[in-house]
């Protein structure tokens, strides 16, 4: 915490990092406040900028939000996380900023958008995508860089495609992929349409897929294990249902449905 | 106020002296619309890494994907003239029935998300796509991920420009020069070439240019059916959006690469091509 408040002061004039700190300091404290009360002024609207990974699972908990407080909504935009983060910074109205990586959520805390610090509330491992069935006998991320196999990576600058060039590098491995895809649902598809012959994805991703493709786990992927951080943003319209929906997250039952989507617990 | 007639002859009465008067309900939103256009370009001058931009500028990844940007909208633009002129024409001057659905369906491509593009793309030409997997089988060729297939993505988007632009300047043409041309013992293809084509060569390369910048700007359908891989599909467009995940400098710079090149050729094409001689 210590690290990134000196960061702020870095980044930020000292007039405005003070001003930041401070509502950082406030908001955290009557954060944990409406944390601990079930408070019954929950309501309006919530407005969740998450991760495309999280799709399926946010959705989810949604739904489950919106009935235990009736009367409220919640509202997502579901991106690249590098996308969100920009519209963040660029001043779009959220409340709750759900980051596939420590780094595209810094984008935020470094512009002062976050109140209180992010934590990770789940983590996401690699698994390799293949046909149906895997044909191509695929194990290792290794066999993945025989030639003849058509292979997809993310571009290294979104996170699953950082997380794949970590495994590779740490294996000692070189991969000439067929694309670098612009995300990851872009790799998995391309498996999907049977147009690659693998794709490394999140395990994730290959559970929401379904039976389109078969999952693969190699035993690098533990070298790259992505942490997702979740924040109550600073300009947050609806901060007290905002919390609240953190809380959901972040409960067993938010744990739950994250972990039956392949998610592994922080 | 004065009422249109007037304005008119008053306009009609000043030509002679002072310039022509533009009326203010003209020229107040004409005003306004062109900053509405211009705005975000300048807003990307007056942000870009001046100091940084020759930095920005030697990597050879730039150098590489404005080439190949350049080639394959030239060539999308090749292919769209090749294929789209007889088509616009075929819809401009014969009578079929359900022409005016073949028409709606040419500028499908203008509404599709190009990213559904490129998914329809892979249906139809992708490895294991309903004409794609033929192609495999017979001939080896596969299209996606190849340089190919950039071309094709953007002249499937980048077509309809060229077809509605041709097919207008058709329409507007007059028909009795190709009639009389005939009359006088010309074949209908002897016509077309030698009477209509010259005829309508101004709407063609408003068409072409139209769909060359289109071709050059294009990413959706591009990432989508020819991926991206440096020197062989990544144009500058995913370029621009790949660097914008990490570095917005240097996305700006490469905008501003791509801005400068397609403005200096649209600059130098419009003045030869398309100024009334």
């Amino acid at each position: 915490m210590t690290r990134s408040t000196r960061r702020t002061h870095r980044t930020l004039r000292a007039a405005g990092a003070g001003a930041a700190l401070l509502l950082a300091l406030t908001a955290c404290s009557s954060a944990s406040d409406t944390g601990s009360s079930a408070s019954p002024q929950v309501s309006g609207t919530v407005t969740v900028f998450a991760a495309a990974s999280l799709e399926e699972s946010f959705t989810k908990l949604g739904t489950q939000f919106e009935r235990q407080y009736p009367g409220t909504k919640v509202t997502f935009s579901f991106g690249g996380s590098d996308s969100l983060a920009a519209s963040i910074t660029g001043g779009a109205p959220a409340d709750v900023f759900a980051a596939a990586s420590p780094k595209t959520m810094k984008i935020v805390t470094d512009a002062g958008g976050t109140s209180g610090t992010p934590t990770t509330f789940v983590r996401n491992q690699l698994e390799i995508a293949t046909l149906p069935g895997n044909p191509d006998k695929i194990s290792s991320l290794k066999d993945l860089t025989g030639s003849g196999l058509k292979a997809v990576l993310c571009d290294e600058s979104v996170p699953c495609g950082a997380a794949a060039k970590k495994a590779l590098d740490a294996s000692k491995l070189e991969l000439t992929p067929v694309s670098y895809e612009q995300d990851v649902k872009g790799a998995l598809t391309k498996v999907e349409l049977k147009e690659a012959d693998a794709a490394v994805v999140y395990k994730t991703d290959v559970r929401a897929a379904g039976d389109k493709v078969t999952g693969v786990d190699f035993p690098e992927s533990a070298d790259a294990i992505n942490d997702y951080p979740i924040a109550l943003l600073k300009d947050a319209p609806n901060a007290e249902a905002a919390q609240a929906f953190i809380d959901l997250v972040k409960s067993a039952d938010g744990q739950k449905v994250l972990t039956e989507a392949g998610f592994l617990t922080p | 106020m004065t009422s249109p007639a007037d304005t008119l002859k008053a306009g009609r009465t000043r030509t002679n002296g002072r310039p022509r008067m533009v009326p203010l309900p003209l020229l107040v939103p004409a005003l306004l619309g062109l900053a509405f256009l211009l705005l975000p370009l300048i807003a990307l001058l007056i942000r870009t890494p001046w100091s940084t931009l020759p930095d920005q500028l030697t990597s050879p990844g730039v150098w590489q994907a404005l080439r190949l940007s350049l080639v394959c909208a030239t060539a999308a633009t090749a292919l769209s003239l090749i294929l789209g002129v007889p088509l616009a024409w075929l819809l401009a001057r014969t009578e079929f029935p359900g022409r005016g659905l073949v028409r709606a369906l040419v500028t499908l491509p203008l509404v599709l998300p190009p990213v559904v593009g490129g998914v329809a793309l892979l249906l139809a030409l992708g490895r294991n796509g309903v004409v794609g997997q033929w192609l495999d089988a017979w001939f080896g060729i596969t299209l996606p991920f190849t340089t190919t297939g950039v071309v094709i993505a953007e002249t499937f988007v980048a077509m309809p420009f060229l077809v509605i632009s041709v097919e207008g300047t058709l329409r507007a043409a007059d028909p009795r020069y190709e009639e009389a041309a005939m009359t006088l013992g010309a074949s209908r293809f002897t016509a077309f070439r030698r009477v209509t084509l010259p005829l309508i060569a101004p709407g063609i390369a408003a068409g072409a240019v139209l769909a060359w910048a289109r071709a050059l700007g294009e990413f959706g359908a591009t990432i989508t059916f020819a991926g991206n891989f440096p020197d062989r599909t990544q144009t500058m467009p995913l370029a621009v959006y790949l660097a914008l995940q990490n570095d917005p400098a240097a996305a700006i710079a490469l905008s501003l690469v791509l801005l400068t090149v397609s403005i200096t050729v649209l600059a130098a094409l419009r003045d030869r091509w398309m100024t009334p001689s």
